[in-house]
């Protein structure tokens, strides 16, 4: 005779298992799914209370709010994955304000017969992404889809923060004299995952740049509460975040290529490619504009930074109705760098 | 990777400008056509222009594959995704090529038509080896420098007796377009100055050698040197294409000498002659018909040839009439001089094909060239 144990189920098998159907049903395997994979991985008091929403206190004062989607192939990259990829993202958007980030939402749309290893190797690189930029996941959803109607998984990742009282940030405050400065190499994102990519494999050390920047934000507030725009240049890279900039402030920016930062492994994979660094896709970088009188300053408060260390100042916002950015080539010419068009890059972030 | 900033040096380049400088002479206008599209994108891109004197004019050429294809083998390749059960392989910028109807093969892939992608033809081929039900069709576009992979390829799925693959060959040929250009008596600017000297395909002629080019260079009597695609490659092909033309030269030179000979690349040359032969005429957009200007499949590997396989009948397809692509192909004008520069046509949403890849002479003016454009609109204005 056995003996029935009420509520009993057999444990996630997170080795051999696959996501089905039965997962995104709001069945026993859904909750099953969500308590031994994403309440383990992400445990904290608001998503142990097992509410379809989170409840929280906010103080008063500004806050922001910031949402992306995460569709990168491969899930798996030098650097990182789609799920660290899924907190740095939304974490540096929403700090991009100068707030500092507090909590996350994740939705994850999985596709049928995707593997439970994967997805937990996933789901932990996130956690451990959020902890270590102090931002708790305190709310999610988990949809299923059939085999071939998704690309293994999905996240969107919703953020919320909090911008401290004086501080402004704003992609339409650049001032003619004002300073542009970026915190480090450019391009080490996409090229990581362009690399990697099934057909294009070709041997190469690049990594994937992909950090959350509350830290460096944080840092260079510190030293000039007075920072005018900023900006991660990830989709488009340098290039669209610069002129992005000059069309919501009325101006032209003026940049000098021998002062952008760009690795040596990721110039010489450009040029295989045949691509130009400045458009390539960053996550674990921005762009600053400040005051000509804070340059300095926020230059010093950047380099200390771990993650600013190669920071470096690579031009200027001028007078132009055109609202053109141009630069100063390495070899002596100038030219524009104009917005992207229709390029046909893989899907990277 | 070595050599990248030995070829890009600041320093060199001012002391080569001051060189070209003191070699054209004025009041006489040099007006020096680059044929092929990389050499375009990398005058544009490191801002070449404004290091030459004023009486030096850089023409963009033809040489960007994608640009010379015509809209009636666009159309081919669409109805073949469409009509056919296969998959479509094909270069990124030939994807968006505007074919009749507004339609395009990203268009057509959109629309569910199996269009892939690739990088090089040896991934059609192992989509076709992966796939063996499934006829897979590589759409094959560009000049020498493409035509031997093709070839290679053509050859490659012979040995491994692959049923199921095939090739829509439209490779052209850079002397017999650069014969036309230069014969042509359209090739001339509004004053009537004509093409002063040609700067050649760099690797183009990796494959072919500088041969090809003498006759071309003794019939038109124009100089042409060969050359590399970094910057200072370029500075000293126009030093040196500036004093042929001082010195009434017509020479075949060659500046790019560490990748460049005279006789080209034996292996590939002979690979080409054997799978393919000469087609009496093919279209060329913007250009017309061109007599011997591209290859098609040797009829020994006809069951490799798509336009035998699936019966493709090629039927010519109108420009758009406001574009002026072909007068900007041939140098007559310039892409500001076309009325839908910029303005119906845009690397976003292309009406002529010179719009369409970086490569093309509108799409690099448009990209890197306008603000030089506007600084002198605004200095004469």
């Amino acid at each position: 005779m056995s003996a029935i144990r009420p509520g009993y189920a057999r444990p996630l098998d997170l080795r051999n298992g696959c996501v089905d159907m039965s997962h995104g049903a709001g069945g026993r395997a859904m909750a099953q799914l969500i308590e031994e994979l994403f309440v383990q991985a992400f445990d904290n008091e608001w998503l142990r209370q097992m509410n379809d929403q989170a409840r929280f206190a906010v103080l008063s004062g500004r806050m922001v709010m910031s949402t992306d989607s995460h569709v990168v192939s491969p899930l798996f990259f030098p650097g990182g994955d789609i799920g660290s990829l899924s907190v740095h993202g939304t974490i540096n958007d929403v700090v991009m304000s100068g707030a500092r980030p507090l909590y996350l939402a994740a939705g994850f749309v999985l596709e049928e017969g995707f593997p439970l290893a994967d997805l937990k190797r996933i789901v932990t690189s996130m956690a451990g992404a959020a902890q270590e930029a102090g931002v708790a996941v305190i709310t999610g959803d988990t949809k299923v889809v059939e085999r071939g109607k998704g690309d293994g998984v999905f996240i969107t990742t919703t953020g919320v923060g909090m911008v401290p009282p004086g501080v402004d940030i704003s992609g339409d405050r650049a001032r003619p004299g004002d300073r542009v400065l970026v915190s480090g190499t450019l391009g080490d994102h996409g090229v990581a995952i362009m690399s990697f990519r099934e057909n294009l494999t070709f041997a190469t050390s690049i990594r994937s740049d992909s950090a959350a920047l509350h830290g460096l934000v944080a840092a260079m507030l510190q030293a000039v509460p007075g920072i005018r725009c900023l900006r991660d240049p990830t989709r488009g890279g340098l290039a669209t975040t610069l002129n992005e900039f000059a069309q919501q402030s009325g101006a032209g920016i003026r940049i000098a290529e021998a002062a952008i930062p760009v690795q040596a492994e990721v110039r010489a994979a450009c040029e295989l490619l045949g691509l130009d660094p400045l458009y390539v896709a960053n996550e674990g970088k921005l762009v600053a504009v400040c005051a000509p009188q804070d340059a300095e300053r926020l230059l010093a408060a950047m380099r200390a930074h771990p993650l600013g260390r190669d920071a470096a100042e690579i031009g200027e916002v001028i007078a132009d109705a055109q609202q053109f950015v141009q630069m100063q080539t390495a070899f002596g010419g100038t030219r524009i760098v104009d917005w992207l068009a229709g390029e046909q890059l893989p899907r990277i972030c | 990777m070595k050599y990248m900033d030995e070829y890009r040096n600041a320093t060199l380049a001012r002391a080569l400008a001051r060189r070209i400088a003191q070699e054209a002479q004025a009041p006489r206008r040099y007006r020096l056509m680059e044929f092929c599209g990389g050499h375009t994108h990398a005058i544009s891109r490191n801002g070449i222009t404004e290091l030459l004197p004023d009486n030096v004019d850089m023409i963009h050429g033809p040489g960007c594959p994608v640009c010379v294809l015509p809209v009636g083998r666009i159309d081919n390749a669409i109805e073949l995704a469409t009509r056919q059960p296969l998959t479509l392989c094909t270069y990124a910028d030939t994807l968006r090529v505007p074919a009749s109807r507004r339609t395009s093969l990203m268009q057509a892939k959109a629309r569910g038509a199996d269009i892939r992608m690739v990088y090089s033809v040896t991934d059609a081929l192992r989509l076709a080896q992966e796939n063996p039900a499934r006829e897979t069709v590589f759409f094959a576009i560009g000049f020498e420098t493409t035509a031997p992979s093709t070839a290679l390829a053509i050859r490659t799925a012979e040995r491994l007796r692959l049923a199921n693959f095939s090739v829509f060959c439209n490779h052209v040929l850079t002397p017999a377009a650069m014969a036309e250009i230069l014969g042509a008596p359209q090739s001339c600017g509004a004053d009537g100055g004509g093409i002063d000297g040609v700067v050649g395909p760099g690797h183009v002629s990796c494959i072919i050698g500088s041969k090809p080019y003498e006759a071309v260079a003794e019939q038109y009597r124009r100089p042409l040197v060969i050359a590399g695609f970094e910057p200072l490659d370029l500075m000293q092909t126009v030093l040196m294409l500036l004093r042929q033309i001082n010195q009434n030269r017509h020479q075949v030179e060659n500046e790019y000498t560490r990748a460049v000979t005279r006789e080209g690349n034996a292996r590939a040359q002979s690979l080409m002659a054997e799978v393919f032969e000469l087609r009496d005429f093919f279209e060329w957009r913007g250009l017309g018909e061109i007599a011997h200007s591209a290859y098609r499949v040797r009829p020994r590997y006809g069951r490799f040839d798509a336009e035998r396989r699936f019966g493709i009948a090629y039927r010519p397809a109108p420009d758009n009439k406001a574009c002026k692509c072909g007068a900007i192909l041939r140098g007559a004008k310039q892409p500001r001089e076309c009325k839908v520069f910029g303005t119906a046509c845009t690397p976003e949403s292309p009406l002529g094909a010179c719009m369409v890849s970086s490569e093309g002479a509108c799409a690099a003016h448009y990209s890197y060239g306008r603000f030089r454009q506007m600084k002198m609109d605004r200095l004469s204005a």
